[in-house]
């Protein structure tokens, strides 16, 4: 068992061991979060950062704005994409910052600084077919008055929201009846076939140019601002000046028509948004960057190496917490409950939110996500080990108590083998729960299969969820064929036979 | 070798034992008898310390049973216990659990093989046996090993719980006499629970009658025929009911 044991850590260790490389120049460090968009805009950070001989990585597709804030501020991050009306209504939303320079001392506070406007704004806006349009004669939002038989399908977040339709409608005095909320991409299909005519969305997106639609002029300034920034630390300046100023050329470069056809290439046409934002910059900054691409093998394998690193460390602490714990909770059965209670509201707490909840504590990476798929194992390897105590007959318990034999030698000797079957079952339950809940570990920085998930439900994408999907599913059927070869070879043969 | 002085038991709301005073004495084989629930089990875990009594106290060779556990484990250690169903670790082989103690003890291998060997003569076990598990064993063959493991360290004493309980009336029969023979040739201290009078007769030098936490009378079974020292007794040594008599052929 112990060699075993060594054996584990030593394969786990040389997987943990696949840092970067160590270079010349300051390190970079770009985060984006789990939309094309982002991503696009973490590349082009990366590249153009990259191309001054900065040694620049990008965590891709982190798991919301809490996420990227916290390890921007905890200085994990140097620099990701960011909007201000996100910094205004999410991030400061009790301080009523009126305009970017209130924001900007806000920030300073933090030891943040923002870039200016990278020149495009994506907000909410509402978009009709192009031709219906011309053929109303509707450019901005206030030419709906005069269309009050207009079929308005909206999306159902932007029919409930506080400053969607029914704030829109009292700012413009709208007054469409037939307004009906639905899901966003059946709004787009409605549009095609006719049977709607008025629909949200914002004013990036991809579809914009698939579905050829027009974005309606807010001539009445109604939404919030959402202009893309770049947030990044203040000590960037000093640690990286070369690559900040490069960075910074990417203010004012693009357009919303811009934006959208990006989004396009990589949404609709599935061009990889390294090669995307390359492009761009090839173009419009006439910066050439290198596109490195993996291929697939190397690409399954690494993230193979990402998930085991996860699972077995997790593992591997939950095994060696759980089964003291369960052997006390055995001893006295009124700390076991309590124990027992702890760890099971542990496994009650959503997977994204105790991810969440760690990344104050232990920052984004793989440390939150081997501290939550810990806490996560815990409870059946804990559950296991007291129910497996606690079913050895009376008769061997006090047989072993009489022969003289020492607490400690009864419970390696006699207690412990006896329960061995049920430990490892228990340990078997925990693996395989924690490879599928690993997967998670990618919304938070620590890769693994859960990052080509991500990839493929923002592209919509099933080849890419199956390349994450499928060896991690195998994955779960190896480690539980594993453990029932460890059943064999650690469990005595004399609990294996029929009385 | 046991003096109980004022020793009572209870078990939440059930008196087990009530106070009683009690020898046994050295070299012979005394019964605890009774009906179920009598309290002869609880008794005869108080003399090795599985059960620790409320009043009173169990004295052993002259010396009051310790509190403290590593001085209680040394006297567990001079006296064997075994029990109904022979408590056998079900992940050890027969071999194994007879030798585990003197394994924990560090005996060197040569002595624990000898003792092995003159216990499986001592109990008349067969070798090839000794490498299965209990599992593998007949119900005859456990209680065999059990007796094995409880006499490994030779000890001063030996306490049986209800050894030949669950054995079909043959192989009891067989391991009655054998225990017989066994006792005669160790010449040991032995308490054994029983609730056959026939064995208490057959196995013992004096039996101790209990009833509902109580003795009721100790001496031997003549003692108790002939002098029994109320109704219960009379009753209880008749209800060991005889073959019929005059059966035909």
């Amino acid at each position: 068992m112990t060699r075993l044991g060594a054996l584990v850590l030593l394969v786990l260790l040389g997987a943990g061991a696949c840092e970067r490389p160590p270079g010349e120049g300051p390190a970079v460090r770009v985060g984006s979060k789990k939309f094309t968009e982002s991503v696009i805009l973490g590349e082009m950070v990366t590249q153009v950062a990259k191309a001054t001989g900065a040694q620049a990585t990008h965590r891709r597709e982190l798991g919301g704005t809490t996420v990227l804030w916290e390890a921007l501020r905890r200085g994990e991050l140097d620099v990701y994409p960011e909007y201000t009306g996100t910094l205004r209504q999410e991030l400061f939303a009790g301080r009523a910052l009126k305009d970017d320079a209130a924001l900007r001392e806000a920030l300073a506070q933090e030891g943040l600084r923002m870039s200016a406007s990278l020149g495009f704004n994506d907000t909410y806006a509402l978009g009709m077919k192009e031709a219906e349009a011309e053929r109303l004669g509707i450019r901005r939002i206030s030419d709906l008055k005069q269309h009050p038989e207009l079929r308005v399908g909206f999306s159902n977040e932007f029919m409930e929201r506080g400053d969607g339709w029914p704030a829109l409608r009292d700012a413009y005095g709208l007054p469409q009846r037939d307004v009906r909320g639905l899901d966003h991409d059946l709004a787009y299909r409605g549009l095609e076939s006719g049977a709607l005519q008025l629909t949200d969305l914002y004013s990036t997106d991809a579809e914009i140019a698939a579905y050829g639609l027009r974005v309606l002029e807010d001539d009445r300034r109604h939404f919030p601002a959402y202009d893309a920034v770049l947030l990044y630390r203040a000590d960037l300046e000093e640690r990286a000046p070369l690559a900040l100023r490069a960075v910074r050329k990417l203010e004012g470069s693009l357009t919303e028509a811009r934006m959208v056809q990006l989004n396009a290439r990589a949404r609709l046409e599935r061009v990889p948004e390294a090669q995307v934002a390359s492009d761009f910059l090839k173009a419009s900054l006439g910066l050439s960057t290198e596109v490195r691409t993996q291929g697939a093998v190397s690409r399954v394998w690494q993230r193979t190496r990402e998930h085991l690193f996860l699972v077995g460390v997790s593992l591997l602490a939950a095994i060696a917490l759980a089964i003291p714990l369960g052997v006390l909770a055995a001893r006295r059965p009124r700390l076991g409950q309590a124990v027992l209670g702890l760890s099971s509201i542990i496994q009650t707490v959503p997977s994204l939110a105790l991810l969440v909840v760690m990344i104050p504590l232990l920052g984004i990476g793989s440390k939150p996500a081997i501290a939550a798929l810990f806490l996560y194992s815990l409870l059946p390897i804990v559950r296991n080990t007291a129910a497996g105590l606690g079913g050895i007959p009376w008769e061997v318990r006090e047989s072993a108590e009489a022969l003289g034999l020492p607490a400690r030698a009864r419970l390696w000797r006699i207690e412990l083998p006896m329960a061995a079957p049920s430990i490892l079952a228990g340990i078997q339950t925990a693996a395989v729960i924690n490879v599928g809940t690993a997967t998670l570990g990618a919304l938070v920085g620590a890769g693994g299969y859960g990052q080509p998930i991500l990839t493929g439900i923002r592209l919509d994408d099933v080849g890419l969820i199956l390349e994450g999907a499928v060896p991690s599913a195998v994955l779960a059927l190896l480690v539980s064929g594993l453990f029932e070869a460890v059943a064999r070879a650690v469990v005595p043969r004399g609990l294996r036979l029929r009385e | 070798m046991f003096t109980l002085e004022g020793v009572s038991k209870r078990f939440g709301g059930l008196q087990a034992l009530h106070p009683l005073t009690l020898t046994l004495p050295t070299g012979a084989t005394t019964v605890l008898i009774g009906p179920s629930g009598c309290g002869k089990s609880t008794l005869l875990r108080l003399l090795n310390g599985l059960a620790r009594p409320d009043t009173g106290r169990v004295l052993f060779d002259g010396h009051p049973l310790p509190e403290a556990p590593d001085a209680l484990l040394a006297v567990r250690q001079r006296v064997g216990y075994a029990l109904q169903g022979g408590g056998l670790f079900p992940h050890l082989t027969g071999a194994q659990n007879v030798t585990l103690m003197a394994r924990h003890l560090r005996w060197p291998q040569a002595r624990i093989r000898e003792r092995l060997g003159v216990l499986t003569d001592l109990t008349r076990f067969p070798a090839e046996a000794l490498e299965r598990y209990p599992g593998q064993l007949s119900g005859g063959q456990r209680q065999r090993v059990a007796l094995m493991r409880a006499l490994m360290l030779d000890p001063d004493v030996l306490l049986l719980d209800e050894p030949l309980g669950a054995l079909d009336p043959l192989v009891r029969h067989d391991l009655q006499a054998d225990l017989r023979g066994i006792f005669e040739r160790l010449g040991k201290t032995v308490v054994l629970v029983t609730h056959d009078l026939a064995e208490a007769a057959y196995l013992g030098h004096g039996i101790v009658l209990m009833r509902e936490g109580q003795v009721v009378q100790q001496g031997t079974l003549d003692d108790l025929e002939a002098h029994p020292a109320d109704a219960f007794v009379t009753r209880f040594i008749q209800a060991q009911r005889p073959l019929p008599v005059g059966r035909a052929g």
